[in-house]
């Protein structure tokens, strides 16, 4: 019925997740994790990943706004959200971490 | 010590990590392997729950079975985070491996950054384990053997203790590594099975080490510890 359908919708959002590098092997790790017990384990994570995340980068915007760039706080924001993501598998979020990071170190405002 | 952990699911892991996430993620993990679990956002609420006394530090006499060794809670390990403000993992470490009561509980470092010198500092400190995040259930598995080895630990440690202290009784704790009477929560003469000897389970503790620090290290480097140290005659 619908649900089937809903279902393998979701199965192949998920799939193309990987397929496009936003997600890694972590994010089945966590997967992995969930079961009967935990039946929410990956949506709970999730959740509080956006939420972390949103102060991140609302932190992290303000801090760009700034006339002169405080390398080193926004290098320390980024090595948070770098981390949370890492955990959770958010694999293209991490990479643009990493990225985002370099920058800082070579204390490049344009990147 | 009243409890007699003699089933695996009593051991207590008390995990250290400023990051929610992360936190939520270790919880999951140990708690899927059958830990019990308490997390805490910091170093120095984790000393706090350890129930860490400065002035016990160093004591040569506390004598045995003091109350001043007994912890609030009994916990098999520490598990913590490296980069944390205030108080990092490493100083935690060091105060837990510098305070008498809490030397004998292993701790295991997690970073997400991959720097040797970082985790050689770690391991000379006296760390079990270096984690790299994002921690699998698969890294808790080498946790195991740790836990296990809490109780003898215990004994081997109070005999580099001894060592050092140069007592008239060395040559007999030398001897007799398994019945050293042991000034931690344990009496004396506690019913257990014969460890294994210490120059085993130090190849265990290496090669243990050696997958965190494939990943990172050359996989030559060994602990410069004096717990390496085999103190069998």
């Amino acid at each position: 019925m619908e649900r089937t359908q809903l279902r393998r919708q979701v199965a192949l959002t998920r799939q193309s997740l990987f397929d496009q590098g936003f997600l890694d092997e972590q994010f089945i790790q966590l997967e992995d994790l969930q079961d009967d017990a935990n039946p929410n384990f990956v949506e709970e994570v999730v959740t509080l990943y956006y939420r972390d995340s949103a102060r991140l980068i609302t932190n992290i915007e303000k801090a760009l706004e700034k006339n002169s760039l405080d390398f080193n706080k926004l290098d320390g924001f980024m090595h948070q959200f770098k981390g949370s993501s890492s955990s959770i598998g958010a694999k293209k979020v991490k990479a643009e971490c990493t990225l985002f990071r370099e920058y800082c170190r070579a204390g490049n405002g344009e990147g | 010590m009243a409890i007699t952990g003699d089933s695996r699911s009593q051991f207590h892991v008390l995990a250290v990590d400023d990051s929610l996430i992360d936190r939520k993620l270790i919880e999951r993990l140990l708690k899927t392997s059958s830990y019990q679990v308490t997390t805490v956002d910091s170093g120095s609420k984790a000393l706090k729950f350890l129930g860490f006394q400065e002035d016990e530090q160093g004591n040569p006499d506390t004598p045995f079975g003091s109350p001043n060794n007994h912890q609030e809670v009994e916990v098999n390990l520490i598990i913590t985070d490296y980069c944390m403000p205030g108080m990092t993992g490493y100083d935690l470490l060091k105060k837990v491996k510098e305070s008498s009561s809490l030397r004998n509980i292993p701790v295991v470092i997690m970073s997400s950054e991959n720097v040797p010198s970082r985790i050689t500092r770690c391991l000379e400190e006296g760390a079990e384990e270096f984690f790299l995040k994002p921690v699998r259930l698969s890294d808790l598995n080498r946790l195991k053997p740790h836990m296990m080895k809490t109780k003898i630990k215990n004994q081997k440690q109070e005999e580099d203790q001894e060592e050092l202290k140069i007592s008239e009784i060395q040559s007999d704790e030398q001897q007799q590594p398994v019945q050293l009477p042991s000034p931690q929560p344990q009496p004396e003469s506690q019913p257990q099975p014969p460890p294994p000897p210490p120059p085993a389970l130090l190849l265990q503790h290496n090669n243990n080490k050696r997958k965190a620090m494939e990943e990172g290290l050359s996989p030559d480097r060994t602990r410069p510890r004096y717990n390496g140290i085999p103190t069998m005659v």
